[in-house]
């Protein structure tokens, strides 16, 4: 008997160890993962910070044209962010609750900007801007642009938000206590969509301080394009900008998630990130 | 069968409701609304949700619409709501026409079946969301809203957020912010569906107290066939866009105008029949009783019998055999085979049943009362 039942107990420790050995060697991958895109992401701007070394951080401020192509780039983020904002939110909202078999065709369209080239992109609103033309001399031209290339991004943001939602019951309770369409958009729907915002937003605005093609072609000095026109008088300087746009970004986007996330536990739905929102969760019965 | 008056036992909650209805508040103060649906007709394509259905409700009544999945029943509710409309045909509140007015101006209060409540505002805050609506001030609008859940016994739930409610405090809430208003019409949309049993019980038996303390004119549509009966003044079953019945539920129940009626409300029993005399009796088990109206008068003809109108004795020679037996506390639901393979429930008491194990021979006999037969079932 005690030879049959001694190694019954052995199968199964071994069968444990190798489980184990398993489990343990998982961790190990992933850590090798985290650290190659670590050094792939990070290993650039190493890079870069050596190049412009400390001291050109404290010269950027005094730079010719940083201020004005910076302010530039801050009122066209705002204008961009002001129309995108003004024209996705009430057509996501309309399509999400009377045209939902439009979904689709609205998730095609919005992702259309990423496929065209930027240059079409620009004869298109140059021509449409004929019909205005102190638009077309005017730095808000590159608002209109700007509004098409966050489409995809603005779009993504809000639909997310949108679809965590009981967008149907939530207005129809909203109308049913007497409430019109913009107080049910103002009061109800957009206090509940402020994380999907808020994510908009930053993409919006990380789109505009970064965009330098369309800037470039229609010849305005965005902020952008002063870091590519400086950066051949003071190079160190121009990448020292462009490592603080990138720090201040980065900054921006954690901070979103961050305030979300606690305003969204706070309401029982999950992590917030840049396109998802988590749906209210209840207690049970 | 229950009768829905419900006793005046003067519970805290009762009282705060009186209180509230009494201080000039919620709904009941305007002494009921009458509503008249009148020849609803809704397609969807080419499906008709609502055929020319129509229904009176009078003021402070509470009418049932019951009926199988898409027979029409939410349709017509959403288009009394305003968020649907119909076709052909006219909603009256009151006598007038609203057909038109935007479901923002109907003045109707709704308890959704899904849970509706604004995730950014507190229990409070959403039961004060259509008073700020009406323009009603901070204080007042505060304080209103407090008693409202108070009288859905919700007041130390007051600061909490939705989600941490459970399901059924956040219907009673709901419930609170749909009375808020004073509506003229309440409107339930299966709002007890997505609770449990127990929950369930004790929410309807507060929506019933609360309707008949505030005098409050109601819609509620259900497919639980308890909820309507048990509930309801009068219940509404609904078929392929019409109404088959408006009746109270123990007339529901005892007399059922049609086929569809009899086997949606209740256990009813198909068993074959003979009809005569022109279609004013019919043979069943051997005996010869006359017809319900409604059926057919003549053709190949089932009765419909329900199991606590059957009896059932213990013989050696009886036509049927006992194949199961399912207790149910005073009655004991009996199940016979009976020759020609029919199978047929009968309630017994329970004493009675235990002489009927399965394998006993049985006779099963129908008392002289008049039946509703029907075309005879090709199953």
């Amino acid at each position: 008997m005690a030879a049959l039942t001694r190694p019954a107990p052995a199968a199964p420790a071994g069968l444990a160890q190798a489980k184990n050995r398993r489990r343990r060697s998982r961790p190990v991958w992933r850590w090798v993962v985290l650290l190659v895109t670590a050094v792939y992401f990070l290993l650039p701007l190493w890079g870069a910070l050596r190049f412009s070394g400390i001291s050109a951080f404290g010269g950027v401020i005094s730079e010719a044209g940083f201020g004005s192509s910076l302010w530039l780039s801050v009122r066209l983020a705002i204008v961009t962010t002001a129309i995108t904002l003004a024209l996705m939110v009430p057509t996501a909202v309309y399509v999400h609750l009377r045209l939902p078999h439009l979904r689709r065709v609205l998730d095609s369209i919005t992702i259309l900007p990423v496929v065209i080239p930027p240059v079409v992109l620009i004869i298109g609103v140059l021509q449409i801007a004929k019909v205005a033309p102190s638009l077309q001399e005017s730095p808000y031209l590159l608002a209109l642009l700007y509004v098409i290339l966050s489409m995809p991004f603005a779009y993504r943001s809000i639909d997310a938000g949108l679809r965590a939602l009981d967008l149907k019951t939530m207005t129809e309770a909203s109308s049913s206590l007497g409430a019109g369409w913009a107080t049910t958009l103002w009061r109800v729907i957009l206090p509940n969509l402020t994380t999907a915002l808020l994510s908009a937003t930053v993409l919006t605005v990380a789109l505009v301080l970064g965009e330098y093609t369309m800037a470039t072609l229609d010849l305005f000095q965005t902020f952008p394009v002063w870091i590519v026109v400086n950066d051949q008088v003071s190079a160190q300087v121009s990448v020292a900008a462009s490592l603080l746009a990138l720090f201040v970004t980065w900054l921006v986007l954690m901070l979103i998630t961050l305030i979300g996330t606690r305003r969204s536990r706070r309401r029982g739905g999950g992590e917030v990130t840049l396109f998802t929102a988590s749906a209210p969760q209840t207690i049970g019965n | 069968m229950p009768t829905n008056e419900t006793t005046a036992h003067e519970t805290g909650e009762a009282q705060a409701a009186a209180t509230v209805a009494g201080a000039g508040g919620p709904a009941g103060a305007r002494g009921g609304t009458s509503v008249s649906l009148r020849d609803l007709t809704r397609a969807f394509g080419a499906a008709r949700a609502l055929n020319e259905m129509s229904l009176e409700i009078a003021p402070g009544e509470l009418v049932a619409l019951l009926g199988p999945s898409g027979c029409g029943k939410t349709t017509a509710l959403r288009i009394v709501a305003g968020f649907e409309y119909a076709d052909a045909g006219q909603v009256l509140i009151d006598g007038k026409d609203v057909s038109g007015v935007p479901a923002a101006k109907r003045d109707m209060g709704m308890v959704f079946q899904s849970y509706s409540l604004f995730p950014n505002m507190s229990a409070l805050d959403n039961v004060a969301f259509g008073l700020r609506m009406r323009k009603v001030g901070g204080g007042a609008r505060r304080k209103r809203a407090a008693e409202l859940l108070d009288m859905v016994g919700l007041s130390a739930q007051a600061g909490q957020w939705p989600h941490q409610l459970s399901g059924g405090q956040q219907q009673r809430v709901a419930l609170a912010r749909a009375l808020a208003i004073e509506p003229r019409v309440l409107l339930l949309d299966e709002p007890l569906s997505a609770l449990d049993a127990k929950v369930r019980l004790q929410l309807r038996e507060q929506i019933r107290t609360l309707q008949q303390r505030l005098g409050t004119t109601t819609l509620f549509v259900t497919h639980d066939q308890e909820e309507a009966l048990s509930m309801a003044d009068r219940v509404g079953v609904m078929r392929a866009g019409r109404l088959e019945q408006v009746a109270e539920p123990a007339e529901l129940y005892s007399r059922p105008a049609t086929a569809f009626v009899a086997e949606f409300v209740g256990t009813m029993n198909r068993l074959p029949a003979e009809l005569g005399g022109g279609g004013t009796v019919v043979t069943v088990l051997g005996t010869t009783v006359p017809t319900q109206e409604g059926g057919p008068s003549s053709g190949p003809v089932d009765a419909l019998v329900r199991p606590e109108n059957l009896t059932v004795a213990v013989a050696e020679a009886g036509d049927g055999i006992v194949t199961g037996r399912t207790f149910l506390g005073a009655v004991t639901r009996v199940a016979v085979r009976l020759s020609g393979d029919t199978e047929v429930a009968v309630d017994v008491s329970s004493a009675a049943a235990a002489a009927m194990a399965p394998g006993t021979a049985v006779q099963v006999s129908l008392p002289a009362a008049p039946v509703l037969v029907a075309p005879r079932s090709s199953d």
